[in-house]
């Protein structure tokens, strides 16, 4: 029996009178490639904001690996072991690529700041491990020879490439990404397809993505959950997603819309 | 790598020599006055350098900077002026034991106004630090007014309105300058080290910093501590160099005078703020011309226009703004091998050096 990673237990978030996500309830079990998938405006994003503690869910549980971290803040939820990405990239922009890497591993740190001011020896040794670590990541994404650049000079695809490794730096169990093949033609996302894989079997990683090309999602899901309205239409293999009926009329609609 | 690592230690230890003797030179030599600049100018570099650590590298846009000054000030007056000369200071009201019959050395006073500055620092820090951009602004900018309001009225603590004087004089040349590099080396170790960089990723995206597990709060207090620790020391140092203070020397117009420096020098740079703290400090000495009667201009008042100098400043201030954002160093700072590739640019070098295998 596989162990379970990501558990969210009828999670709803309400803004005032809108109900963004209705009775949620998903299980991902480790090195699961699972993906979210819905119309616009169907709560995806809002549903990620709630695992990552962005939002506190106004009902419902959010457990990771068997412990509650519903209504943490983020930063305690990233040190949990869950890692992001973000729909419209959010990279420390003034700052070059490597330190981008090397910044996420911060919360692994164990010297206290006079430490790491005064460089004593374990402070040291973490931060060579730091720059150690960010090298090979950089490495796995292809990104070692733009190091020095500027996270904002780099081009769309390489800044999505670096999102994901800076998400990797933070060692999680779980890596959350927020439509990662957005913007991309059909040779880099198959290229992204890859990747991902790569990642999730290098690093042992449970990935819960969001994503709108329906190629991508075919090809990489293990599962797909299908969000509509805020509430959750269909689970299934991608087999089964692409012949559900629900599925068809959210996403091309339905005979009773056109009346 | 190593090599030029190497050179850049050797050259930097030949600067530290050239300025100390420059240094010895001025304090020997100079008239009262060039000493009173050069040792304010050490002063503003701390000033500017706590500054800098909250509003350059955290992107934390606090105005709290005379309050803490003002703190570490009359900590250090407090504890440094002879005990004969407080009982005739304060004259309404007598001075509060213990603080009476206390005096402590120079360099424990200010240790203790700056570890004051950092208290006030963490208790305004808890409800302020939670707010973003204008919003902390005017809320630091408020304690900022608190400060001087409760000076003005803790007659038995400050002596109120009449401040205080006679402080001690112990703030020499080497006292400012050692403590603006002692604050120099360590802003430099801090921001290079992991903390620094969870700082910069708070400044670059709040969002992302906390979402990759950089605890917003807790960071942000760190380095709110930390400038208003310095910025005591700062104001201590201060208090010893004019020897007599009240609570208009610790006015918002102090706030911005730093801020003025940190802009000029680019929010982010340690060595623009150090440039900067020279420039801005000597420029305001030596443009103090323009009070004066400018003869040369027959429409001029005769005797000259006082506070015609914040004008020329203001206008200087107000161009740098304009058309260098980010100030004459942006983020950059200005290291050996950068001033070694600008010589060799200017001397026609840099070409045949590209071009060498």
């Amino acid at each position: 029996m596989s162990e379970r990673v990501l558990e969210v237990n009828h999670a709803t978030m309400r803004f005032g009178g809108l109900v963004a996500v209705n009775d949620l309830t998903m299980l991902i079990d480790k090195e699961e490639i699972v993906a979210l998938i819905g119309p616009n405006g169907a709560g995806k994003t809002t549903a990620f904001n709630m695992i990552t503690g962005v939002y506190t869910p106004t009902e419902g549980t959010v457990q990771l690996c068997g412990k509650a971290i519903t209504g943490k803040r983020p930063d305690r939820i990233a040190a949990a072991g869950i890692a992001r990405t973000f729909q419209n990239i959010r990279l420390f922009k003034a700052l070059t690529v490597l330190d981008n890497v090397v910044i996420a591993q911060h919360l692994r740190l164990t010297s206290s700041w006079p430490a790491a001011v005064l460089r004593l020896p374990r402070y040291r040794k973490e931060n060579a491990a730091m720059y150690a670590r960010a090298k090979e990541l950089l490495e796995t994404m292809g990104l070692w020879d733009v190091r020095g650049e500027i996270a904002s000079s780099l081009p769309y695809g390489m800044q999505r490439k670096l999102e994901i490794a800076r998400a990797l730096a933070t060692q999680p169990k779980l890596l959350l990404l927020d439509e990662p093949a957005a913007g991309m033609n059909p040779a880099e996302s198959a290229e992204l397809t890859g990747l991902i894989r790569g990642i999730r079997d290098q690093f042992h990683l449970t990935i819960l993505l969001i994503e709108h090309h329906m190629d991508v999602v075919m090809d990489i899901s293990d599962r797909i959950y299908v969000l509509n309205y805020g509430s959750l239409i269909a689970e299934g293999t991608p087999a089964q997603i692409q012949q559900n009926d629900d599925v068809i009329r959210a996403y091309l609609g339905g005979d009773e819309d056109e009346a | 790598m190593t090599k030029m690592k190497k050179s850049s230690v050797v050259l930097t230890c030949l600067l530290l020599l050239l300025l100390s003797g420059a240094l010895a030179f001025i304090d020997g030599n100079a008239s009262q006055y060039i000493v009173r600049i050069t040792r304010l100018c050490a002063i503003n570099i701390v000033l500017a350098l706590s500054m800098n650590l909250v509003q350059g590298f955290t992107g934390i846009f606090s105005l709290g900077h005379a309050g803490f000054m003002a703190i570490g000030a009359y900590s250090v007056a407090l504890l440094t002026i002879p005990v004969a000369k407080k009982e005739t200071i304060f004259m309404l009201e007598p001075l509060i034991a213990p603080l009476d019959t206390l005096t402590l050395p120079f360099g424990v006073a200010l240790i203790i106004g700056g570890v004051l500055a950092a208290a006030a620092a963490f208790l305004i820090g808890l409800p302020c630090l939670r707010l973003r951009g204008d919003y902390l602004a005017i809320a630091t900018l408020g304690f900022s007014e608190i400060i001087r309001i409760l000076i003005t009225n803790a007659q038995c603590v400050t002596n109120g309105a009449q401040g205080l004087k006679s402080i001690p004089k112990t703030a020499d040349i080497w006292w400012c300058y050692g403590i603006a590099l002692v604050v120099l080396v360590f802003i430099a170790l801090l921001v290079s080290s992991s903390y620094g960089r969870a700082l910069k990723a708070i400044r670059e995206d709040e969002i992302a910093a906390e979402s990759m597990g950089i605890s917003l709060l807790r960071h942000k207090m760190l380095s709110f501590m930390i400038s208003a620790f310095l910025a005591g020391v700062g104001g201590g140092l201060y208090a010893s160099y004019i020897g007599t203070i009240g609570p208009d020397v610790f006015q918002i117009s102090r706030t911005y005078d730093i801020l003025m420096i940190v802009v000029m020098g680019g929010m982010g740079s340690i060595t623009g703020s150090v440039l900067a703290a020279f420039i801005v400090t000597i420029g305001q000495e030596w443009l103090r011309v323009l009070d004066g009667p400018l003869p040369f201009l027959p429409f001029w008042p005769e005797n000259g226009v006082s506070g015609m100098r914040m004008v020329v400043f203001s206008l200087l201030l107000l161009i740098i703004i304009l058309f260098f954002r980010n100030g004459l160093f942006g983020h950059k700072e200005i290291t050996w091998s950068s001033v070694g590739a600008r010589l060799s640019a200017l001397s026609g070098h840099a070409h045949k050096e590209v071009t060498k295998p």
